[in-house]
């Protein structure tokens, strides 16, 4: 597996390409051989040494290789094989093809005759951890709503691995989740990407070399909370001028540090978190994640990311994304989406269960189906399922082959690690899930889970089926409700 | 444009006395017939005047306009517990919301159907998702759906009365037909909060809400045994407004069932000793800790309104919350009804799919049909006249592609008291005037 070091491409790779001292730093196991530079500053004062200060531990769970037989498989790529095989080698996809595909021998099988098998499902705006159950005053980590720019904080400072809602996404099929702060601001902070396996850490969840992102919010939730408390933004023209304000201030500040790097005139910036952050959406090293329901907004969003040379790769929620589908897909920005979700506030009156299916139409599109929400993500085959019926409903000629694309691969695509996961490709980490029945159906269970190989969920084994440390010895612990002892919660 | 139809459709019916009713016989023929608690195959329907005539395995009648549902599925429409529907548009616009009334000298004499609105472009929604009846409840604090307003202030005045009431008001029986009559029933049901939402209302604390409940049910009853003396003053203080006593009146002697939300298994134990005590009808609402106590419910006869697919530690009355909750209070023997999301609004339509989710997890499907149909209008007194398909019941019936639990299933026909409903809504419209690409803009379309 190729791991493409995509944190870490930003200000140090400039700065490695003037050849300058930072490169000295980015790499801290080569110091021994690398020059001494004097006029180097310690990893936490120099932006340039992109730091990873909170480094990903994560570990697979144990696996072993195993090929999944019988089943239909839906590759998210479009691809539908009765019969398939699926073979798994060192938590990597080996090869997937009919019935004629060799396994090797020694391996596990897993006969799967009338089950569906799938990429690991893909939730790209989800709050498991910085919002998690219970949901009382002292775990509610995820709006820093102090400020309408917090583009200094970052989630996975307030993610809490113990949260119950990762198993029970997991027992749908969820393997891995894009956390994100709240959007209550402008610049609501860092997310973070992370495998959805059981850890006492956040970095022990941390999934290796995804790109971070940040949170952007467009419309009623900054204008709301900041104009009532009489300060700016108040308006739709408030949050523009902020996020305005907010871009200057960071082109400015990388322009000093860019300066700094090639003289190393005088005293070095001082480095500032919020800035760092949004000079790291500049030069492409952080994602946009932009919370934008509607379609006049999602326009002006996209011209102002001109205006400043950055890119937005997905809009989440994107109420309206049908009216601008054209105009999205030419910018190849996706659109991350309910189908059910619709007229709790002004800018979500529009939304409509064919919004994915009309996205999806046009040409070159990334049409994705999100959750924002602890129980939807632990279904979002089911909203994808609605998604696509009310799709076929307008005429639409959709197959599930595509549709399952919506919670895999595109999403996979929207948070910036398509390379790693999202399809069952040669190469792809060995996320994969093995329903009971067709995945669009509303009776079919995630049997299996499978986190880079490993099983990670069985709906029949208790003993691969994790509990928190917050559920154990609460009330109905260890009983089992309607004598169905399977599955999580 | 729709409006016009809608609007002369409007005016047609409120030029009749009764709600409009298909003078012409239909009979669905061929289909796969849910009754609500059965299931006959190729079955045919037959609809008069409003009501299911017949339902069986004959032939159409001469003359009746057949629709054919060979390989589709035949359902009786469903009803949506726990509702919003014609009672808000939009959630965060306090000026659509009608389930809420924050005055508290008028809580528990809160009437909801005066607020019910037969245009609201929820209706058309629901409709598509299979919804032709609602059961329309004021919210609360402790509410499973809707929106709460942290801006809300007394509207009429707080009058030196308990702020907020224990009691959210009263709920109602409507219909989805595209007519100016949706209201079916005003009044069926009480509504209160407790647990958390209770105790708070109370002043914190689970033990003041349990005395204040007591003692309103006693001043109740004195006031509706010394009526005269009230109205000459001549009766002590009561902690009630006038409206709101005599409100309580038939909650207090047992002839107005009380749905009361809690969450955590030991507050409905004490909920349902309550109702013993004081010999009040109970409907739980919410339960989700029910199954640990789902004999003490079924003992009772104590039916539920409960949403299957809460199995979050939301809280802390949420920390049991299973997604087997609805198969094991079924199996115990209790009435249960399913709702829809988000206080069964904007997605009433999803109670098809958390049915299908709770099918997965145990619950028979004939049960999870039934909790849809028959269970809801049995647990508001209105059993026989609407929720099945059968004879003398209102003609609400679907018409679906396939399984009604199925996302990929969608409605071909939608009958409400025996008149064809329009397959459409605002969000149809906006997908039909954004799917063409014409040189024109979309405002041009339709």
């Amino acid at each position: 597996m190729i791991r493409h070091h995509l944190r870490g491409v930003g200000l140090a790779a400039l700065a490695c390409a003037l050849g300058l001292s930072a490169c000295a730093t980015t790499e801290p196991d080569q110091g021994g051989t690398a020059p001494a530079k004097d006029r180097s500053l310690a990893a936490g004062l120099d932006p340039a040494t992109r730091s990873d200060p909170y480094p990903s531990t994560y570990q697979p769970l144990p696996r072993e290789n195993f090929a999944v037989v019988g089943a239909t498989v839906l590759t998210g790529t479009d691809r539908k094989i009765e019969n398939g095989v699926v073979v798994v080698t060192d938590g990597k996809i080996a090869a997937v093809g009919d019935a004629s595909t060799p396994v090797p021998a020694g391996y596990r099988l897993i006969e799967a005759r009338g089950r569906y098998v799938t990429p690991g499902i893909i939730d790209v705006h989800s709050h498991l951890g910085v919002y998690p159950s219970p949901g009382v005053q002292g775990m509610s980590d995820g709006n820093e709503a102090t400020s309408p720019n917090t583009a200094q904080v970052w989630a996975e400072h307030s993610l809490w691995p113990q949260d119950p809602g990762f198993n029970t996404a997991r027992a749908g099929g969820v393997t891995t989740l894009h956390i994100l702060p709240g959007s209550a601001n402008l610049f609501g902070g860092r997310g973070v990407t992370i495998r959805n396996t059981p850890s006492i850490t956040m970095q022990g969840m941390k999934f290796p070399q995804a790109p971070y992102t940040l949170k952007m919010a467009c419309g009623e939730n900054p204008s709301r909370v900041y104009g009532g408390r009489n300060q700016s933004p108040a308006t739709g023209m408030g949050n523009m001028a902020g996020y305005r304000a907010a871009f200057i201030a960071a082109r400015e500040y990388k322009a000093k540090w860019d300066k700094w790097q090639a003289d190393h005139e005088g005293s070095p910036p001082t480095r500032n978190l919020q800035n760092e952050t949004l000079a790291g959406v500049l030069d492409g090293s952080i994602l946009i994640q932009n919370h934008c329901y509607r379609a006049d907004e999602m326009a002006l969003m996209m011209d102002m990311a001109k205006e400043f040379g950055y890119r937005i790769t997905t809009f989440h929620h994107a109420t309206e994304a049908y009216k601008l589908a054209p105009q999205l897909a030419q910018a190849g920005v996706c659109a991350a989406m309910w189908t059910g979700w619709w007229g709790f506030k002004m800018e979500a009156l529009d939304a409509i269960e064919e919004n994915a299916a009309l996205v999806d139409a046009a040409q070159g599109s990334c049409a994705v189906i999100h959750s924002d929400d602890a129980e939807l993500t632990q279904r979002l085959n089911q909203e994808a399922a609605a998604a696509l019926s009310a799709g076929r409903r307008a005429g639409l000629n959709i197959s599930e082959e595509h549709a399952i694309s919506w919670i895999t691969s595109n999403a996979a695509k929207a948070i910036g690690v398509a390379d790693q996961t999202g399809s069952l490709e040669a190469g792809k980490r060995a996320d994969v899930v093995i329903w009971s029945a067709d995945p669009f159906s509303i009776y079919a269970r995630a049997d299996q889970v499978f986190i880079d190989g490993a099983l990670a969920f069985d709906r029949t084994n208790p003993a691969y089926q994790p509990t928190s440390d917050f559920e154990l010895g609460q009330p109905g612990y260890g009983l089992t409700a309607a004598n169905v002892a399977e599955g999580a919660r | 444009m729709r409006l016009p139809h809608i609007l002369a459709a409007a005016v047609a019916a409120l030029s009749v006395a009764a709600p409009a009713v298909a003078q012409d016989t239909v009979a669905i023929t061929g289909g796969r017939v849910l009754t609500g608690t059965s299931v006959i195959e190729r079955g045919t329907v037959v609809i008069r005047d409003g009501k299911i005539v017949s339902v069986g395995t004959g032939a159409a009648p001469a003359g009746a306009r057949v629709i054919d549902a060979t390989g589709k599925t035949v359902a009786p429409g469903f009803v949506a517990v726990d509702s919003g529907l014609a009672g808000t548009e939009v959630g965060s616009v306090g000026g659509t919301n009608e389930l809420r009334n924050a005055s508290n000298t008028l809580s528990a004499a809160f009437d909801i159907s005066y607020g019910l609105d037969p245009w609201s472009f929820t209706l058309p929604v629901a409709r598509l998702g299979g919804i032709t009846r609602a059961v329309v409840v004021p919210q609360h604090p402790g509410s499973s759906g809707g929106h709460v307003h942290e801006d809300e202030t007394a509207g009429a005045g707080d009058g030196g009365y308990q702020t907020p009431g224990l009691f959210a008001g009263q709920a109602a029986v409507i219909d989805l037909g595209q007519d100016a009559n949706i209201l079916v029933k005003p009044r069926v049901a009480m509504v209160a909060p407790f647990g958390e939402a209770g105790a708070d209302i109370a002043g914190g604390a689970r033990g003041a809400q349990f005395v204040l409940f007591k003692e309103t049910l006693a001043e109740v009853r004195l006031y509706a045994r010394n009526k005269s003396a009230y109205e000459r003053a001549g009766l002590r203080d009561l902690s009630l407004s006038r409206a709101d006593l005599e409100a309580l009146i038939p909650v207090a002697n047992g002839s107005m069932p009380l749905i009361v939300t809690v969450h955590r298994a030991s507050d409905i134990q004490q909920v349902l000793r309550l109702a013993r005590e004081e010999g009040i009808k109970l409907i739980l609402d919410g339960a989700e800790e029910g199954w640990l106590v789902a004999g003490e419910i079924a003992a009772a006869g104590v039916p539920v309104l409960l949403n299957p697919i809460s199995n979050l530690p939301a809280d802390f009355e949420m920390r049991a919350a299973r997604m087997e909750n609805a198969a094991a209070l079924n199996a115990a023997g209790v009435v249960i009804a399913i709702k829809g999301n988000e206080g069964s609004t904007h997605r009433a339509r999803e109670a098809r799919y958390n049915a299908g989710n709770a099918v997965s997890h145990g619950l028979p499907y004939g049960a999870a049909i039934a909790a849809l149909t028959v269970n809801p209008a049995k647990i508001f007194g209105m059993a026989g006249q609407f929720g099945q398909i059968a004879p003398g019941a209102a003609a609400d019936v679907v018409v679906w592609s396939g399984d009604p639990l199925e996302p990929l299933s969608q409605p071909s026909a939608v009958f409400i008291d025996g008149v064809e409903q329009p397959l459409t809504s605002r969000a149809l419209l906006l997908r039909d005037r954004y799917r063409q690409q014409t040189p024109m803009p979309p405002a041009y379309r339709n």
